[in-house]
Formats: C-alpha cells, structure tokens, sequence
C-alpha cells in the first residue's frame, strides 16, 4: 500500500475528506460570526445554539411534520433567522453603544437559555436524521470512497460563501454593508435604513448557522449541545482569520479543517520525527511540538496555531489592525 | 421680508444633546431657497452641531427643522435625507473599503434632478481618473472632492458643508471656492461651516455667528465690511 510519511494514502485521504467536512462547517459558521460581528460589533455567542436550532428545527419538521430534507433546507433557515430578526429588534439593539462584552453576555445567555429547552424537551441523548435518498450512498475515486452526501456538504458550504463573499465585496447591497460597517452614522444620513439594515444582517447571520445546523443534521448526531462542542473551535478560526473579515473566514474555515485532518492522519507527527528525530539537542526541543501536532492531540491544534497567529498578528491572519 | 416659499430652511430654539451635555442652546436661523449662507465661530460654539442636529445624529434634541415646509424634528437620519438634505462632514467620511466609485455611488438618491455620473467625472475628471483606487488612497484634495461630489448625485437641494476648505492647499481651495459658486449658480441652497473666512466670504449672501450653542448675529454680505470689527471680536481673530 502506497504511503506518504508512514501514512496509508488512503488514511489520509479519509482525514483530508473530513477536514474538509469540518472546515466548510467551520466556514458556514464563522462567515455568520463576522458579518454579525463587522455591522453590529456584537460576539454572537448563540452562534452555536442557532445552529444547534437549524439542525433540531429539521428533525422536528421530518418527524412531526414530514417535511423533507430540501424543504427543511429553506424554511428551518428562515424560520431560525426571524427569531434572529426578533432577538435584535427586541434586546439586541439597546446594547450597540455599551462595550462587545455586553453583547457577548446577552447572546452566551441566550445560548444557556436554548440549550436548556432543548434539553428539557429532547433530553440529551440525541436523535438521528437520515441522509436525503437522492444523496444517498457514495462513488468510489479509486483512491477513496465518496460518501456523495458528504461531497454535497462541501459543495453548498462553498457555494453558500462565496455567494455572500460576492454580495459583500461586489454588490451596492454589499457596498452599503461594508460602509455600515466602517461608519453607520453616515450612512443613515445618506438615507439608508441603517437600523433596517442590521437587523435583516443579524437575521441572515444567523440563517447561515441554521444552513449549516440542516446541513449537519444527517451527519452528526443532532442533540442540544452539538452547537457549543463546535462553536468554541469556531471562535479559534474567527481568531486566527481576523474579526470580521469575510474572506478570511472563509479561507481560514476550510483551511484550519484541512490541517485538523492532516494531523490527525500523523502525517505531521511523523514528518517532524522523520526530520528531527535523529538530530541531537533540536530533537528534543523539537519534541513537544510533535506532542503538540500528534493525532491524539488534534482536537487541540488549531488552539494552538491560534497562539501563535495571536503572538505573530494580533490582528488575525486577513484582519485589519484598528 | 422673505416669503415662507422661498424659504428652504427654518431651525427655531433647537437644542441637542451628546448624553449629559447640553451642546445647542436654542438655535435660531433661517436658509432662503438657492442662498449660500455660513455658520461662524469659534471652535466648540456648536456649528457643527448644528449641522448634526439638524441630520438627526445628535444624541437627542428638540425645538423645530423645518425643510421645505415639513418637520423634521422627529424623523429618523434615513428619512431627513429623503427632504433633500446632502451631507458632507468635517472629516469627509470617505470609506476606505469603498472604491472611489462606490464611493460616489453610496448615497441613494432621494429626489429626481440630481447630476449625472457622466456630468460629476466631468465637473470633477480626477475622481474619473482614480475611479477604481481604494477611497482612502486619494489626495486629501481628491477627497474633499468626492466628499461633495457624491452628494450632487442623489438630487439633494440644500447641500451642508462642514469646514470644506480645511487643510488644502490654495490652489485646491481656490478650486473648491469656483465649485461653491458654480453650485450656487445652478440653484443649490448651502450651508457652510468655515473656519476660513476669507474662502467664506466672498461666496455666502449671509453669515450667522454662533456663540456658546447659539446664533448672535446675522450679517448679510453688503453689510460685512462695517461689521468687521465686531466680527472679530466674536472670532477672535
């Protein structure tokens, strides 16, 4: 079998396949994270708990309800952002001028709050959502099998990001978004409805991480705490690619994926052993950095190329110093 | 006595407030249809205040706007700007994730008649010339420029202009002065806050000075030249 530094290309391939997975989820959510964040300058710590929302709203739709996965695609989004529209209209707007921290208090809250009715109602043991028939089953690349659902997942994330990429960085909607991020007070004077404006972008934020929660839904295990296990690693990618940077978000999402994959393949690990391993002195400097990128230690990875972004550019990798 | 027709602006006992403080005590002044008009004074006596209170970006504020006849004291920013009312700040307000264009392009337009793209790259061929670079990447000139260019765009008639002349150099406010004259010709109503009397001057048909957050004097043009020591006095030049 073929082997690349002491991995089975296949293993690899199956990490690189669910770091993929993982990084267009985290694109999906951390593009939400700075849109909310560059118009209305609030750490939308429900961010999980939305998504959490977008996948149970699914489940309830396909079992009380029979609504199909395509369905539930459109409306569970729609429906998880007016109950954004309606938490900016009602408690958000009163803390624009107060400090981040406010806002960052008001939203982790509410997370606590959805979490626990979730729980409540569905207990914690979590429900399971069959894969759409049409996307059922996969192909096999020769190299690898293909799960095609999980190949769907990656191609609507994408589509999803750099369709909003483009409204942002390319549009006169976009160009009104980027000028209400830079000086709202302005704009409005201009005769744009600013306020309008940044509760429609709160509740599209927060429909994204609903897209993402349907999207999820089939392949992990819908319960009410699946948002706050992701939420914290996508934080770390929100870090890294720069608040509220919107490309960044995106390429740090699917690239800190990929490296989750790769080292947890020990690819990493092994490349660093094979290289320093028989040199003396470096070798063991070197050795609690494999520690470090070994695959046991993966979930622990991108905490720590946040560290190093942070001591290298505060700013974030694509953020702008201010 | 001018008639209420011709009046485009009327600002009676406005007061605004930025939280605790008390910025404008009582404003009283009046802008005719197609006049140019300033507001003078030292720094701190509340023109640029003024200007905000009357936009809606103050903190609060009370008293009476009428423009063009309608109140405006309780309407939201977005909805003063559709009375006709251009906006160019003391700091221009040019956004630096905006190209020049989209720059020129941002503010809606809020009445018909407003200038053509074609006829703004013409009135100013610069901003056509750096159409695509970043808006923080021109000159300070070529920003001033823009600052006032994308307001003749949206069809608003009575044009607030806050220090344009500032920190240019003469050949630029030179400039600036024809450009205030030609709008002038073509029916615009201005005000103009200026620390630059000798640029304000010759272009206004009507100069308040405010003192401590209120008007104290109204000077029409041919009457300057009597009252300038007076006016010195308050401007403490």
């Amino acid at each position: 079998m073929t082997e690349i530094f002491g991995v089975p290309i296949q293993a690899l391939f199956g990490q690189l396949l669910i770091g993929l997975i993982n990084g267009s989820f985290y694109a999906v959510l951390s593009l939400g994270l700075a849109i909310i964040f560059g118009l209305l300058n609030i750490i939308n710590f429900a961010h999980g708990a939305q998504y959490m929302m977008g996948a149970f709203l699914a489940w309830i739709g396909m079992t009380f309800l029979g609504v199909n996965y395509w369905w539930a695609l459109m409306l569970s989004p729609l429906a998880v952002g007016v109950t954004g529209v309606i938490i900016e209209r009602t408690m958000l707007r009163w803390l624009y001028r107060l400090d981040h921290l406010y806002g960052l208090l008001l939203t982790f809250g509410l997370a606590l709050i959805v979490e626990g009715l979730f729980r409540y109602k569905f207990g914690i043991s979590g429900e399971s959502y069959p894969v759409p028939e049409t996307l059922a089953g996969g192909i096999n690349l020769g190299f690898m099998f293909l799960p095609k659902y999980r190949a769907w997942v990656v191609v609507a994330s994408l589509v999803v990001c750099f369709v909003t990429w483009y409204v942002i960085e390319r549009s006169k909607l976009g160009s009104y978004l980027r000028a209400g991020t830079e000086n709202p007070q302005l704009l409005q004077a201009f005769g744009v409805n600013v306020p309008l404006m940044i509760t429609l972008t709160y509740g599209y934020g927060v429909a994204l991480a609903a897209f993402a929660g349907v999207l999820a839904a089939p392949i992990f295990n819908v319960n009410p705490v699946m948002g706050s296990n992701l939420i914290i690693v996508v934080f770390a990618v929100v870090v890294i690619g720069g608040m509220g940077s919107i490309m960044g978000s995106i390429v740090t999402g699917i690239g800190l994926g990929l490296i989750e994959g790769v080292v947890k393949s020990g690819m990493v690990a092994n490349l660093l052993g094979a290289i320093f391993d028989e040199v003396p002195i470096v070798g063991s400097i070197v050795y609690p950095v494999k520690l470090l990128f070994s695959p046991e230690a993966s979930a622990v990875t991108i905490f720590v190329i946040m560290a190093i972004v942070l001591l290298l550019r505060p700013a974030g990798l694509f953020g702008r110093e201010r | 006595m001018p008639s209420a027709a011709a009046e485009y602006l009327r600002v009676t006992d406005l007061h605004a407030f930025y939280g605790e403080s008390h910025i404008l005590h009582g404003v009283d002044f009046t802008v005719n249809r197609g006049e140019v008009v300033t507001l003078l004074g030292r720094n701190g006596a509340g023109r640029t205040t003024t200007l905000r209170a009357i936009l809606g970006l103050v903190g609060s504020r009370s008293g009476s706007i009428m423009v063009n006849g309608v109140e405006a004291i309780h309407l939201p920013p977005h909805r003063i700007a559709y009375l006709g009312i251009g906006y160019c700040p003391e700091e221009r307000g040019i956004y630096a994730s905006l190209t020049c264009e989209e720059n020129l392009l941002l503010p809606p337009v809020v009445r018909s008649g407003g200038m053509s793209l074609d006829e703004i790259y013409q009135m100013f061929p610069n901003l056509k010339e750096r159409r695509s670079s970043q808006g923080t990447r021109l000159s300070g000139g070529e920003q001033q420029m823009l600052a006032v260019a994308r307001i003749l765009r949206t069809g608003a008639q009575l044009l607030l202009l806050d220090e344009i002349s500032e920190g240019l150099a003469p050949v630029i406010v030179q400039a600036l002065a024809r450009m205030v004259r030609m709008l002038k010709d073509k029916g615009y109503t201005i005000i103009m806050v200026e620390q630059n009397f000798r640029f304000a001057a010759p272009l206004a048909d009507r100069h308040y000075i405010m003192e401590r957050g209120k008007v104290v004097e109204e000077i029409p043009a041919p009457q300057l030249e009597s009252r300038m020591d007076m006016l010195h006095e308050y401007l403490g030049v």
